[in-house]
Parts: structure tokens; sequence; C-alpha cells
């Protein structure tokens, strides 16, 4: 459980929301009814109430047309995206959805890195449907790289996103960025962005940023663990193989991964890496091995220089 | 074993894992049930390793923040695998 500072209030909100649908939809098992808090961090809240989760989404994001097509995508894709069960409400000023609850990835156990290479590949293999929006740029990482205060490691940080093309930095159109083959991504995949629904397959979560777009981007935070040297080669081996068996598009057929992945690990190294920083400094603690790992590997991408070449 | 094709005597090798039985005789391969997607595991397995790029950690000073694959994740390690 994350908990950080959502008021009780919207809590209570969100329980009671909760505890609605759960009584007004079939029950497909006897979880308890008593609500927990499954995320508190990030301005968001999500609240587990038997068979439902009730969201509060991040303030100051985009919820209109957007969204809506989104919700519709991954309603459309059952097999593939556990969305929101119909459009947001508002409560109290905050953008609200409800969706069926699915099993979360156990950190304490063998991490499911082959299944989310499949789960990935097939996403990337599905025709895009028709008003999918654009997946448009990786934003987070400037975004996070502006927030950073003053510091060696902020410096680090700085130098090596510096060496990003101006379309990652946010400084040049999107349309500068280089023509790939785009199809349907998820825009922000990490391990807790994998449910296991009622019938144990996997399913991907979290629709906000699910457009159309480069399918590297999607292997972008994997890849740049992997380069840190913060995920275990094998992982990332179980993870790339599965993906690639599984015909995944994000990767040349039969050449070069990193031909495809360098320039986006290379920018989440870079965010990853700014929000450990940013992370260390509000709790007034050193970088852990894990985090200086990042900040290393942006010296190395800062060495390694000229990204742009690459985009 | 004898050669389903020509009668030769057959032999067992170990390929890489992968038992396979060539006939001394005509040089055919009998390969048991799985055993050729094994194969092609392997193929795939080594057509996704090319080096990768320069800026990656080497590999003799990686840091393997990893205690074997049921260690729990915990720390920086478990917002960087599981958090935005």
């Amino acid at each position: 459980m994350e908990t950080e500072t959502a008021p009780p209030e919207l809590f209570a909100r969100l329980a009671e929301i909760g505890r609605d649908s759960s009584r007004t939809a079939a029950r497909a098992s006897d979880a308890p009814l008593e609500p927990e808090t499954l995320y508190d961090r990030h301005g968001v809240l999500v609240v587990r109430v038997g068979d439902t989760v009730v969201k509060a989404h991040q303030p100051g994001r985009d919820y209109g047309e957007r969204f809506l097509a989104r919700i519709k995508v991954a309603a459309s894709l059952p097999d593939l995206l556990l969305g929101p069960l119909g459009a947001p409400t508002d409560v109290d000023g905050r953008t609200v959805t409800v969706s069926v609850y699915g099993e979360p990835v156990d950190p304490h156990k063998e991490l499911p890195w082959a299944d989310a290479g499949r789960l990935l590949a097939a996403l990337h293999s599905t025709p895009v449907p028709a008003d999918t929006p654009s997946w448009g740029r990786p934003a987070r990482v400037a975004t996070q790289v502006a927030r950073l205060g003053e510091g060696l490691a902020e410096d680090e940080v700085r130098r090596a996103f510096a060496t990003l093309p101006a379309w990652v930095r946010g400084e040049a159109a999107v349309s500068a960025r280089p023509e790939r083959a785009e199809c349907l991504i998820h825009g922000d995949w990490h391990l807790g962005q994998m449910v296991r629904a009622r019938d144990g397959r996997w399913r991907l979560i979290d629709i906000e940023d699910l457009g159309k777009g480069d399918p590297a981007w999607d292997l972008a935070r994997p890849a740049a663990l992997y380069l840190s040297g913060v995920l275990h080669p094998d992982d990332w081996e179980r993870f790339l193989g599965a993906y690639v068996e599984a015909g995944g598009a994000a990767v040349p057929d039969g050449g070069d991964p990193w031909a495809t992945l360098d320039l986006p690990a290379r920018s989440l190294a870079i965010q990853i890496a700014a929000t450990c920083v940013i992370s260390a400094k509000e709790g007034e603690r050193p970088l852990d091995g894990p985090e200086q790992a990042m900040v290393d590997a942006c010296g190395r991408i800062s060495t390694a220089g000229d990204a742009a070449r690459l985009a | 074993m004898h050669c389903p094709k020509c009668h030769g005597l057959m032999r067992t090798y170990n390929r890489s894992g992968v038992h396979i039985e060539q006939c001394d005789n005509c040089r055919g391969i009998f390969l048991d049930y799985g055993e050729l997607e094994a194969l092609g595991q392997m193929e795939a397995r080594h057509h996704a390793a090319p080096p990768p790029p320069g800026w990656g950690a080497p590999a003799a000073s990686v840091h393997h923040h990893h205690h074997g694959h049921h260690a729990p994740h915990h720390g920086g390690v478990f917002h960087m695998l599981f958090s935005t």
C-alpha cells in the first residue's frame, strides 16, 4: 500500500462509490467490502471495494474528449486492457473512474517479465482502433528534469538531458520526431500497469496515455534499468525474448533491438534518475545504490554524447 | 535406435541442451517432440542479443541490486519497476 496525503473526505467518497458499484454489480467473488487504499501518491488515490476499484485521477491533466476516446478504445479490447467501466464522473472537483479489480504483480515473488513481454507484443500487434488519440511524445522526462533543484547529481542529470533530441526535450514540435511505424501503445508502461483479471490472464491498466505511437517507448523503462545495471540481464532477456518471440513490433525483425530502443532507454534513464534525485532530496536522505546507478548512467549518457543523431 | 530412412545406427548428441539423434550412415537428424521449438527459441535468443549501446553499464561493474528472483524488490528499485 502506498500512502501519502489524500484527504479523508475523498477516501470516504471513493469508498462510497465503490460500495454502490459492488452492490449493484453481480459479485464475482466474496472479496470483502471493506474499502482498502491501493495507491495514494502524486495526487492519485485508488480505493478498492470488493471487486471494484475507484480511482481519483491526477489533477491538471486533460480528461476531455481524448480521455473518453481512450476509455472507448480500452473497452473495445477487453482481452488486453482493463479500463474504466464508463465515462468519468466529477467528485468534489476530481475526475473519478470505476473499474473492475485485478490482482497486481506481487513484488515479493518472481516478476512476470515474460508475460509482460507477451502482453505488450499483443497490444502492439492489435490493429489501431479508429479514433485512437495520438500518444504524442514522452513528456515526463522534461517535466521531471524541470523539477530538479541544485546539486551535483542534479547537474549530472541535466547534462544528460541536454543530449536528448529537441522533440524529446519539448523544445521542438512533435512533428520533428523521426518517422516510425506507429501502433497502439500503453504510453507509460511499468510492472505496476499489469494486473491479473478474474480469468487469470494479464491485462494492462491506467489508460491515460494509451494512444497511437512508437511502440519502442513501451519497452523504455526496463531497457533503461537494464542498461543502468539495475535490472538483471536475465530479467531483461526474458522480457525482450518473450516480446520478440511473440512478434512484438518495437524492435526490428531479426535485427538490432537497440536501433530503436536506445533513445527511449536514454530518455527513461534520465527521467528515472531525476525522479530518484527529487525523491531523495524530499526525503532528506542519500541516494540508495540503485538510485546512484541511475545517476551514474546519466554520466555515461553525457559521455556517449550526441543522442540527436539516433533520433 | 535405427534410422527410419536407411536403418543405419543413430547416435545421440547434446547440442546446447537439446538432444538430437543423428544417423551414422545417412547423417539424417531426428528430433524429439518439442526439440525443434527449443532450437528455434535458442536461435531467437541468439538474434536478440546484439551488444547494448556504449552507455550501458559495463558488464564487469554491473550493480546487481537483485538477490535472486524471489527476493523482494524494495526501496528505489521498487519505485523504478512499479511506478511512473
